[in-house]
């Protein structure tokens, strides 16, 4: 298979509110920025993929004004998933391995400081028997972590101490939204928003943007150095209806994890999008991660959500301790639907093969 | 820089939806209150039935009458809902299991109480008002009491006989009345028809303090049918000075983890005017402050 590598990631810092950008204002920092640290502009660039969501803004077809944010004339091949980027990611790396152009340039942009976010992530439930009831996304990823408690998996206090570990990490974090002092007694204090999910158990609401470019081959190691190579990477989805799942695990990821090839070789770190705390618990076992690796040392989806971003700041953060050698072998992980529906994981390594 | 601009912005889509034969039929079975079910190629029950399962096989189009009644597989509790939330009182999103079905149906359950939610407990469906022919034709689900009413009501007239007379009398005075073993010389209160050890009655009636050294106690947290306190709250033996035998009441005043055995305790009393011939006269027992007494001192009371 062609050899396929992260080469930049860019990000603007989650912040609870960037009003003054719209659309292009937030994409045109970052890919610009992603494309400037390895020398290339937007000619340079053989496909370009994004990933966001237009509820989140509320402007249908938002996604067709984020390219205002690129140089788009001449005419570019183009493309868009209404997903994270960390999808528009996979759809890059497949366009890759046609073997007919060399770069790629993947990037998604969210600001969920315009509207009321847990009620619109109702719109991806089941149109007949779950958006009519308002099923909001906290409740819906309340009745997963009741399950988990209830199946024995894990308890209260273990997701406070996924929620006080995901702060303290990003306090090395300066584009994180959320870091600093929380213990896990303090958590445990707090009101139920859904039970048994507390406010600091949910992740922020958080505008952001970010740009990944890939290369393939020479092309990559041309650009870098040491080119963060994707050895393998695999998408899963599980049936939509909530009720019709087991929640206590997640069989989507544990079979993207191994048909990516986690578990070929000793990892690193991980960095795993669980937008709620008890979601990492299901994850860790679910990709096989052992104590000795580090999740989330960028702090997560805890503690910086940009929704459609949030994903591909997981490859991108993954991506960039290869690229500074920090890490030899990383895992990153994105997610999309209510309750982890659909899992995508990827193996990022400094060397291929 | 100028100020930024911003407006208010409202989206709505008034799209309206075709179901289709399976999810339409669900649905429009509703409206005459009946729950059903489709069954699937390998003979599983689908409550809310979809048109494939999750093989992809698609189901079988025939549908089964479902009891509008089911378990419990997963809830949480929402205490402040929101404005697109189906109750605005606190209620439970819950997965459901209808009674007769393999998977599970998002919904609600109107509890009142967080504490009243369980997984596995029993439901029953409630209908709506409206026949409109959606998915919140049911207005939700209530708790099933695993128990149906057995309720005793029977009045009696009670003597409590002489010595205990002795001692209700003696607490509508303010005072604690104890009797003493005419063969061991030992201190019960209340007096009693028989002393333990010497089976004769305890008929001299002598005053003991309102004051005693605190044997032993329970902090009281979990919650029963028929109780009159809030936990949590602490009850304890206290064995009052200069009798053998402890009573037994509420020990209050002091942070609960600093209740101690040995700790030196007096009677909190309510007002005068209050009291009756109860030992409610004495709200509490509190502590004294005095230095503890040594275990020894009590170790054969406990």
């Amino acid at each position: 298979m062609r050899e396929i590598a992260i080469v930049a990631f860019a990000q603007l810092p989650s912040v609870p509110i960037r009003a003054a950008a719209d659309e292009a204002e937030l994409v045109q920092p970052v890919t610009s920025e992603a494309m400037s640290k390895v020398g290339l502009t937007q000619d340079d660039i053989g496909f370009t993929c994004s990933g966001s969501t237009d509820y989140l803004i509320g402007r249908p077809f938002s996604f067709v004004a984020a390219v205002d944010g690129l140089k788009a004339w001449p005419p570019i091949r183009e493309s868009h998933v209404e997903m994270d980027g960390a999808f528009a990611l996979y759809e890059a790396w497949v366009r890759l391995l046609h073997g007919d152009i060399d770069t790629a340039l993947v990037f998604s942009f969210g600001k969920c400081s315009l509207g009321p976010v847990p009620d619109i992530l109702n719109a991806q439930n089941d149109p007949y028997y779950v958006q009519p009831l308002g099923l909001d996304a906290i409740s819906a990823a309340a009745l997963q972590a009741q399950a988990l408690i209830d199946a024995g998996k894990a308890s209260e206090r273990d997701f406070a101490e996924v929620a006080v570990r995901s702060r303290t990490n990003a306090r090395n974090n300066p584009n994180a939204h959320l870091h600093g002092e929380l213990s896990v007694e303090a958590v445990l204090e707090e009101p139920y928003l859904s039970s048994p999910l507390r406010r600091s158990l949910c992740s922020p609401r958080s505008d952001a943007a970010a740009a990944v470019v890939l290369a393939a081959g020479d092309t990559a190691r041309r650009l870098v150095k040491r080119p963060a190579w994707i050895t393998g990477i695999d998408h899963r989805t599980e049936p939509h209806s909530l009720g019709q799942r087991d929640l206590t695990t997640s069989t989507s990821a544990k079979l993207a994890a191994k048909k990516a090839g986690v578990g070929n070789a000793p990892v690193d770190i991980a960095e795993l999008h669980a937008p709620f705390a008890p979601q990492e618990i299901i994850l860790v076992e679910a990709i096989g991660l052992g104590d000795d690796v580090q999740v989330n040392p960028s702090g997560g989806a805890l503690a910086a959500n940009s929704i459609m971003t949030a994903g591909l700041l997981r490859f991108g953060e993954a991506a960039q301790r290869v690229l500074d050698g920090e890490a030899d072998r990383a895992v990153a992980h994105a997610t999309s639907g209510a309750c982890l529906q659909q899992n995508l994981v990827g193996v990022i390594e400094a060397s291929h093969g | 820089m100028s100020e930024l601009l911003s407006a208010p912005y409202l989206l709505e889509y008034t799209y309206s939806r075709s179901p289709g034969p399976v999810i339409g039929r669900f649905l429009e079975s509703l409206r005459y209150r009946v729950l059903e079910g489709v069954k699937t190629g390998d003979g599983r029950v689908l409550c809310p039935p979809l048109e494939y399962d999750e093989s992809g096989e698609s189901t079988t189009g025939e549908f089964v009458e479902l009891r509008p009644a089911g378990t419990v597989r997963s809830w949480s509790w929402v205490h402040e809902p929101r404005p697109a939330h189906p109750m605005d009182r606190p209620f439970a999103w819950a997965l459901i299991q209808i009674d007769g079905a393999d998977n599970a149906m998002v919904h609600i359950v109107d509890a009142g109480a967080s504490e009243r939610m369980k997984t596995g407990m029993r439901v029953r469906l409630r209908w709506s008002e409206a026949r409109e022919g959606t998915i919140r034709d049911i207005a939700c689900f209530e708790p099933v009491a695993p128990y149906m009413p057995g309720p005793v009501r029977l009045e009696y007239q009670v003597y409590p006989g002489k010595h205990y007379s002795a001692y209700l009398r003696g607490l509508q005075a303010g005072k604690l009345i104890g009797g003493r073993c005419p063969d061991s010389g030992k201190v019960y209160v209340p007096p009693r028809g028989a002393s333990p050890t010497g089976g004769k009655p305890t008929d001299e009636y002598v005053e003991v303090a309102d004051r005693g050294v605190l044997t032993t106690f329970t902090v009281v947290r979990i919650p029963f049918e028929g109780q009159k306190l809030k936990p949590p709250y602490c009850f304890g033996a206290i064995l009052l000075d200069a009798s053998d035998l402890p009573i037994y009441h509420l020990i209050s005043g002091v942070p609960y983890d600093q209740i101690r055995m040995g700790m030196r305790v007096k009677a909190k009393w309510k007002p005068k005017e209050e009291w009756g011939p109860s030992l409610e006269n004495i709200l509490y027992f509190e502590p004294t402050g005095e230095p503890d007494a040594p275990f020894d001192a009590y170790a054969e009371h406990l």
